[in-house]
Order: C-alpha cells, then structure tokens, then sequence
C-alpha cells in the first residue's frame, strides 16, 4: 500500500520530484571556494557549496568524488548549478553530468582569468538562473515520489525504543511504491544477521555482505589495539545509555520497518536505479558525511532520529529531526520537529508517531522549513576514501 | 507511571530505565511485544536511557536486548544494577 497523499512540490525536466528550489553555486575543487563565495556574495539568494577537496584524488575516491558532485547538481531540490573550478576540464566533466537531467547548468574556469573576472561572469548566469528559477511553481504531485532517507545520530536506548521504530514504520508504509535508502554500514555490526535476512534476494545480500565485510576489515586495519569504544558507540552515545557497538546497531536497525526488503545495495552516492523500494547504501555513520552522500544520491528529504540531540543539517536536502528523549525534546527543542517522547510514557503507539511523521515530511515537502534549516545547518562533507597523489 | 521498558522479555534480561530511578525504588514496567506489565527493584541510581539487569550475571554472560546478544558481563551483577560500560563490554573489534 503506498501512503495515498499529495505534496506540492517541484517536478523537474527529468520528472523528479523535488521540495525545495535552490540555485547552487558549486566548487569543483577547495581553490575555488573563494570565487564561489564572491559569486553568492554578488548573488543573494543562490546557495554557496564549499568543500575541502577535488585536486589530486585519484581511482575509487575519485569517482566517489565526481558521483558526489554531479548527483549534488542532479538533485531535484536543486533548480539550476553554476559550476565553477580550477581549470576547465574536470569543471565540464561534471556540468556534462548535471547537464544530462535538463536543468540549466554552466561551467566557470579560473585559470587564465582570475578570480574576479570568473566571479563576475560566473554572477551573470547565476542571477539569470536564480530570477527563471524563482517563477518555477509547485504541483501536486504524490507522496510515493518522494526519495526519502534515513540515518540517525548522537543515539541513545530511547532511539531504539521509539524515534528509529517511527521512522521504520514509515518506510514500512511508503517502501511499496516509493523510495527509500538506509545505511551507515559500520553501524549495523551485531545486528548483520538482521540486515542480511531482509535483503531481497541473495544476490542484493551478497552485495551487501560484501560492502560490510570490506568496512569490517578496515575497522581490524585501522584500529590500532581498541575497540573503537568511545567512537563506535561515541561519548555521546554512550552517556545515552548505550554500552556496545551491538546496542547501539540493534537500534539503528529498527529503522528499517517490520517486514520491508531492501532492493539493492548501493555504492557511496550511487542513485537508486532499480525501482521503487528500500535501498541500502554505503556510508560511514557521520552524520554530516552520510547525509551528504544520500542527498547526492538524489535523495529529498532525510529521516533523522536523535537521542541526546544531534543538530545536523545539509544544505540541499532537509533533515526532519525525530527524538523520544525526554531531556532532550525539553533542552534542545529548536532542534526537534517532532516529538516521539509518548512512546517512552505509553502514551502514544509507534504507529501513531509514524502517522504524525509522514504528515511532518508531507509539510516539508510542502516548502515548510525544518528545524536545522531555519538554524542555518549546512553541512556539506565529502567522504573521502583515501589520501591525494 | 511507566519507569522501564523491555524489547521481549521471553528472551531480554535488561530493561531500559525511561525515567531517572533511584536506588531502592520499586519499579513497573512494560514489555514491548506483549505490553505486559513487569515489575523490578534498583539497587543503585539509573539515570534515563540506561539499563537496569532484570536477573544476576556472572562474568562471562551475555547480556541480550532486543532477543541479541549485545555484549559479555566482564564484572559480577546482581539483579537490579546498573548495567553499563563498566560491567559490559563488546564482542565486537575487540
């Protein structure tokens, strides 16, 4: 049963559904966050995407690099992109793959002109882009076309009991006919036997056990004689209540919904390509890193339970924060658009929160602003899988 | 009132503390799978969010939540403890 409601929301050339209209400004390399930000400057009203990285990475972090990039510009909450870089080849390369969704996109190169002259040419199309971008209107479309995903953060016990069981009812209730991606791959260790049994079919689950096997071993390779506590559960975490990496995995795990199968396992930013249905993908458990990845998956809105109170946001794709914690909806209320604390007093069921939910992500998309986009959260990090040439 | 919670208490031997308990009080639950009332007694202060044993430990257990094994006991427990990364300890990287 898809959830059967409309949102009004931005159907892009390529049919996408987005929720919000942003006109980015986007750096291919960390040399040209200046002129970005001299172009935003001349620009109000566009979105600035500084970054750290773009020289001098090579093989599967680079392809990691430019799948982050193009899938940022390809974004359905993204109108159109003014591309500026370095030097102009890797700068075409990724506005050739914006370009292929029908948005308006143009590349900017540095090198030969300077800074100023970039940013002053680059400031002409981005104003002309921001002013057609403005008159864009929103339709009705269906709930079901929204990607939605999900990953939580700073958890505690009261996740497990309550904020990551609403948003898995959620999925439950919108993985039939629409998108979904979880993740956060290191973060299911204890609860692995669980993920594989809701694979789709054996090949996903090998794809699967494949992706978690590779993160297992760079765990051994890198942890130099710890356990990893105190970053896998975090202090954060484990003032929370949790003990091990296996309670804190348990909880994550009841994200993913009651009797959903996941459909694929994705690469790091990869787009979903198989359909409606729940999808993993490949992330580090980082907030501000994984949910970069699923926004340039395509990704339009993301699922975010808390329980000590994480505060990220992204610049693209809005973040809905869901918390249980008593303490924590009361001392950092600013941050929490919806409040799941009944659960916890046996005064409300996961069902009833998931329902509230689905009407909190349809206003959303509707343009109502979340909690880390009114504080101004723009959390923008590459993952990077490895050091430069 | 509701002062802890058990995923499944056929196969849990914690519970959750969603209130901030003090030592010696008398406590009710419920379990999650059958909303069955169950009832326990501190034997220390547990603050929100942490788990209190619902039966004695020996070094070596395996404390199981949400019907899994999240851990082995690495210091003795009695019913109605805290338990926590002093007396808990991963399986996992280790």
């Amino acid at each position: 049963m898809a959830i059967q409601r409309k949102v009004m929301a931005y159907r892009r050339e390529n049919g996408k559904v987005g929720v919000r209209n942003h006109v980015i400004i986007l750096p291919v390399d960390d040399i040209s966050n200046a002129c970005v930000e001299k172009v935003a400057a001349m620009v109000p009203g566009t979105l600035p995407l500084p970054h750290a990285y773009g020289r001098l990475q090579f093989g599967e972090d680079l392809d990691l690099f430019f799948r982050t990039m193009i899938g940022t510009g390809r974004n359905p909450n993204v109108a159109a992109v003014v591309v500026i870089g370095i030097e102009p080849g890797w700068t075409q390369r990724i506005v050739d793959g914006i370009k292929e969704t029908g948005k308006p996109v143009a590349g900017f190169a540095i090198e030969g002109r300077g800074d100023l002259q970039t940013a002053t040419d680059a400031a002409r199309v981005a104003q002309k882009f921001l002013q057609d971008a403005s008159e864009l209107q929103r339709t009705q479309c269906d709930f079901k076309d929204l990607y939605i995903s999900v990953k939580c953060g700073e958890s505690d016990t009261t996740t497990g009991l309550s904020s990551c069981p609403t948003v898995g009812n959620v999925l439950d209730k919108h993985c039939d006919a629409g998108y979904g991606s979880f993740g956060e791959t290191s973060e299911l260790t204890g609860g692995e036997h669980i993920v594989k049994a809701k694979a789709a079919n054996k090949e996903v689950e090998a794809k699967f056990t494949a992706m978690f096997e590779d993160y297992q071993k760079l765990v051994f390779d890198q942890k130099a004689g710890t356990d990893l506590s105190e970053s896998q559960p975090t202090k954060g975490n484990i003032a929370g209540g949790l003990t091990t990496i296996e309670e804190k995995a348990l909880g994550n795990i009841e994200k993913l919904g009651k009797r959903t199968k996941f459909i694929d396992a994705l690469k790091p930013a990869e787009e979903p390509k198989r359909g409606p249905g729940l999808y993993f993908m490949d992330t580090s458990s980082a907030a501000a890193e994984a949910v970069t990845l699923w926004m340039a998956s395509g990704a339009v809105i993301h699922l975010f339970p808390t329980g000590q109170g994480n505060v990220i946001g992204n610049p693209v794709e809005p973040v809905i924060k869901i918390s249980g914690n008593p303490k924590t909806v009361a001392s950092m209320k600013e941050h929490i658009d919806h409040d799941v604390s009944a659960i916890l007093r046996g005064e409300m069921t996961v069902d009833q929160a998931g329902d509230q939910l689905i009407d909190i992500i349809a206003r959303t998309a509707n343009g109502r602003l979340t909690c880390a986009e009114a504080l101004g959260h723009r959390e923008y990090v590459m993952t990077k899988l490895y050091r430069s040439a | 009132m509701i002062q802890f919670l058990v995923h499944d208490s056929a196969h849990d031997n914690v519970g959750v503390a969603v209130v901030d308990v003090k030592a010696g009080q008398e406590l009710e639950g419920r379990d999650l799978v059958t909303n069955k009332v169950l009832k326990a007694k501190a034997s220390m202060d547990i603050p929100l969010g942490h788990k209190i044993a619902l039966k004695d430990f020996k070094v070596g257990d395996a404390v199981m939540k949400y019907s899994v094994d999240i851990g082995k006991v690495v210091k003795e427990i009695k019913a109605g403890d805290h338990v926590h990364v002093h007396n808990v300890k991963t399986k996992r990287w280790a």
